[in-house]
């Protein structure tokens, strides 16, 4: 691998180019799921190839290749330049990017148990027992459920001088289970949606989550759903679980403090973002105990964001994005450090595999843990409590929002009194994040991991960190999904 | 693609005998993509990707399991076939398993285009060029993508089975931003020469230059008149559900509803891999022909898409929209073309008193799986049109809005096109004018 990158980055280093870099990749991925006590998709996939991004006539070129002989990769490097010249014919401004350092080094992701050394007949047995749990309860019409391992080494090497060689392995379990009756579908999931929980750590994650031991009561959570009243629409104090809120923090502080948005590199598609430049240390983003963090490092955790150094060759940093209530910082890129004459990346840029650019990613964008104890989030006098994301959407200027969750509790003074069924709350992101009340301590805080963050053109699917423990919003709109 | 499928085919075929298995299905697919993004008026991201991939399923004893690679030596290939022979033997038996597909003839659809295989970073580049310029023209800044691919793709079984198919896609994207609006436009087409990127950077920038100083109106029921991505990328929403499996499964909302007038009169709806302005292959995951589905008809719901298996547990005939196996969605008609009328936008303005013309929508997300009710936002060129004509630019409308609702409240539909958006693939769809859509709240810009 490190021989290829050399190789790679040899072939592109021609007269004329002032920057390039070259990730070399080999990836390893299993996906078993079970549907209703049969195996559903049993796969694995291994793929090896380079991506090589120059900077030449002022301008970025790119080009990936799965063909890995010489001849492969020297079409790849003159395609990567001669991509880069063309360019000249829209050019504005001379690429440049903020100074870095050369660095060699080499990393492994901590895994306790290797998850490709598990047979695939024990994964589906393990799956297969949970399904066999949830269909116990006859009212299931579907029983889902799934595991996802990817191994993956980089090897990543700079015209500066860098050698990096960086292998991350994570792991993602969960289940869920559907109940349809009388013209009506509810379905709850565990640990949460979108396949569950996701992490940097081997099949330890597995056994911790202890899925056999959640299924009864998701399945009954399910079906009771059908005679639970409707949640109501109004203003009501707000409590969320922290996998929701994790996607909350995603959604209206992560998305928005990326700098290439902000600068219109995403207009087209993803879009762009109310924190103009302007905003940066002057915005009152949050109440007062609102924290929020960007932190690749492992001491933040074993999240889908954590790593050693960037795709771009900058070591994993923690940024503070918001400091009590007060908004303090973007996720950057070399080239958007120096647009807005910043010292240095803090280390953000991501792509999904060899084939695709990196960008301006999440790494582990998290709310960090408040004071209050758990009884006292929970413990307002009169509060909707909602669990588990059903679905979620936000303008492409990060501003309204508006998520559904799986299930609901009407709370009177910490109890819960009522189940309540298609929940859902929107909002503004500042006004929101302004309503924060109480978050609970870091005894009960999750780092949850979004596996299927898309963003750029070709389009790029990332995992993503998210740490949140629950916490309590005063007076937010509720029920608007089913309002008019 | 680096050797012929057949030979490579012949590899796969060997080593499962080695191993003792012989029935065995593989797909090889190629693809070479470019892809030159601009924003802020200058290119700013270009990219080039080439790729083939060799998957590999074997069935044994009423087990079947898929191994993948992108590693095309004989020894990647032997390894990639006892990958998967080894996962085949440790998975669960399934007695509803069906064997190999068997040979069928398909369709002749021809959808690869030199101009756009041969497409150049300098050609793109210029077009790129010359869109930025109608936009800056204007005043305005642009933001887009030009994008060229060439893609093939055999499927072979033991059984037979030998299925290619080749296309080429070009795709041309483009939002214009004026200081507090913005317009957007997008096609897609086979062949790079049926796109005008100039004329898709004038029609957004006149888009962000209606748009401009937006009004604020408040969320509640409007007629809207939803240009053709928008039509595709709310209504696309709902197609998976025309599936045998997920009917099956009771995560359709068609359960209960086939058979049914679900919809208006004027909504007929059909799946056609042949229909001249669609594109992909005309057989399936696993090499069974795609037959014309007709899964509308009058508001009633028809035809619903079967896999082999699925076909098998319903007792009907499988339809050729299956998914590569194992998967866990089973099907899904993908080549929709829902039938227009004889409106047409301007026609639709001039009958409209007051109401909401709709560019785009955007973050498209479900909210309830059986009456699918479905939330977003409105983006990039979104007016009110008041007594006829086009009154002003408003502030972006999130919607919670029932395709079962709006499909039965269509007053008048356009001819149909070949509609891209960014919220689910291409389909032939036309503009449609709805009255009573549930716009429940507005952003601030």
């Amino acid at each position: 691998m490190k021989d290829l990158a050399w190789r790679a980055l040899d072939a592109v280093s021609r007269p004329g180019v002032t920057y390039a870099d070259v990730r070399a990749i080999e990836t390893r991925d299993r996906d078993v799921t079970t549907r209703n006590g049969k195996a559903g998709n049993v796969a694995c996939s291994e793929s090896q190839g380079i991506g090589i991004r120059v900077l030449a006539s002022g301008c970025w070129g790119f080009a990936a290749s799965s063909d890995l002989t010489n001849e492969g990769i020297e079409r790849a490097a003159r395609l990567a330049i001669e991509i880069a010249r063309s360019g000249v014919a829209a050019k504005k401004a001379d690429v440049s990017l903020a100074p870095e350092s050369s660095y060699q080094a080499t990393w492994v992701s901590p895994c306790a148990i290797d998850p490709f050394s598990i047979p695939v007949d024990q994964n589906l047995a393990a799956l297969l027992a949970v399904d066999a749990e949830l269909r116990r309860n006859p009212a299931i019409s579907l029983a889902e459920t799934a595991m996802r391992f990817v191994w993956q080494r980089q090897v990543f090497a700079s015209t500066l001088g860098s050698l990096i060689d960086q292998t991350r392995t994570t792991s993602g379990a969960g289940f869920s289970a559907l109940c349809y009756k009388n013209g009506e579908i509810q379905k709850r999931s565990f640990p949460n949606s979108v396949g569950g929980q996701h992490q940097l750590k081997g099949y330890e994650l597995v056994q911790e989550l202890d899925l056999p031991g959640h299924a009864a009561r998701i399945a009954e959570e399910a079906v009771a759903l059908h005679s639970a009243p409707q949640c109501p629409e109004g203003e009501r104090d707000l409590i969320l679980d922290s996998s929701q809120l994790g996607l909350q923090v995603h959604e209206s502080i992560g998305h928005p403090v990326e700098l290439d948005r902000v600068l219109g590199s995403e207009a087209n598609y993803a879009g762009m973002s109310f924190l103009t430049l302007d905003r940066l240390n002057h915005l009152r983003y949050g109440s007062a105990i609102v924290n929020v963090v960007c932190d690749a490092r492992l001491e933040h955790g074993p999240g889908l964001g954590t790593f050693a150094f960037d795709d771009e060759g900058v070591p994993a940093q923690s940024t503070d994005i918001i400091r009590a209530g007060q908004f303090t910082g973007y996720m950057t890129s070399r080239e958007t450090a120096a647009a807005v004459g910043q010292a240095r990346s803090n280390g953000c840029m991501r792509a999904d595999g060899c084939a695709r650019l990196p960008l301006i990613r999440m790494t582990n964008v998290s709310l960090l843990a408040g004071e209050q104890s758990l009884e006292e989030v929970m413990g307002a006098d009169h509060a909707i409590y909602m669990e588990t994301n059903r679905s979620w959407s936000i303008d492409d200027k990060r501003y309204n929002f508006q998520f559904g969750c799986e299930i609901a509790w009407e709370m009177r003074h910490g109890k819960r009194v009522r189940m309540l069924k298609n929940p859902s709350y929107s909002g503004i992101s500042t006004e929101f994040w302004n309503a924060c009340a109480a978050i609970a301590g870091r005894e009960h805080w999750t780092l949850w991991g979004v596996p299927n963050c898309g963003k750029g053109q070709p389009e790029q699917v990332m995992g993503t960190g998210h740490g949140a423990s629950p916490a309590r919003f005063h007076k937010i709109k509720i029920g608007s999904a089913y309002a008019g | 693609m680096p050797d012929s499928a057949e030979a490579i085919f012949g590899q796969v075929v060997d080593a499962a005998r080695a191993r003792g298995v012989t029935e065995v299905e593989a797909i090889l697919a190629s693809d070479t993509s470019a892809l030159t993004r601009f924003a802020n008026n200058a290119i700013h991201q270009n990219v080039s990707e080439r790729n083939t991939q060799l998957s590999v399923r074997a069935v044994a004893g009423g087990r079947s399991a898929r191994a993948s690679t992108n590693r095309l030596d004989r020894e990647a290939i032997r390894g990639v076939v006892e990958q998967a022979i080894a996962i085949t033997r440790l998975t669960e038996s399934d007695p509803e398993l069906q064997p190999l597909a068997d040979p069928a003839a398909y369709p002749e659809v021809s959808r690869w285009f030199e101009s756009t295989a041969c497409s150049t970073p300098a050609g793109r580049a210029r077009a790129v060029a010359e869109a930025i310029g109608a936009v800056e023209a204007a005043g305005q800044t642009a933001a887009g993508i030009y994008s060229t691919e060439e893609s093939s793709f055999a499927l072979l079984n033991s059984r037979g089975v030998n299925a290619s198919y080749r296309e080429t896609t070009a795709r041309f994207s483009i939002t214009a931003m004026a200081g507090d609006s913005s317009g957007w436009a997008k096609a897609g087409a086979c062949d790079l020469r049926d796109l005008n990127p100039l004329e898709l950077a004038r029609s957004a920038a006149r888009k962000a230059s209606q748009s401009g100083a937006p009004r604020e109106l408040p969320s509640g029921r409007y007629t809207v008149i939803l240009e053709p991505a928008a039509v595709l990328d709310l209504v696309g929403q709902m197609f998976a559900d025309f599936s045998g499996t997920a009917i099956r499964e009771g995560r359709s909302f068609l359960n209960d509803r086939i058979g049914k007038k679900v919809f208006g009169g004027n909504i007929t709806i059909h799946d056609d891999a042949c229909h001249p302005l669609q594109s992909g292959a005309p057989f399936d995951g696993e090499g069974v022909p795609r037959r014309r589905l007709t899964l509308v008809d009058g508001g009633v719901v028809r035809d619903i898409a079967y896999s082999r298996q699925a076909a098998a547990l319903a007792g009907a005939a499988p339809t050729g929209h299956g998914f590569p196996l194992p998967n866990e969605y089973g099907e899904m008609p993908v080549n929709i073309v829902i039938a227009g009328g004889d409106s047409y936008i301007e026609k639709m303005l001039a009958s409209t008193e007051r109401g909401i013309l709709v560019t785009r929508f955007w973050y498209i997300r479900e909210v309830d799986p059986y009456e699918k009710i479905f939330t977003g936002m409105t983006r990039d060129g979104t007016f009110l049109v008041e007594d006829g004509l086009i009154a002003a630019g408003v502030r972006n409308f999130r919607f919670n809005q029932s395709l079962v609702e709006m499909l039965s409240n269509v007053e008048s539909l356009s001819a149909t096109v070949r509609a891209s958006g960014e919220e689910t693939f291409d389909m032939v769809v036309p503009a449609m004018k709805v009255r009573d859509f549930n716009f429940t709240e507005v952003t601030r810009f």
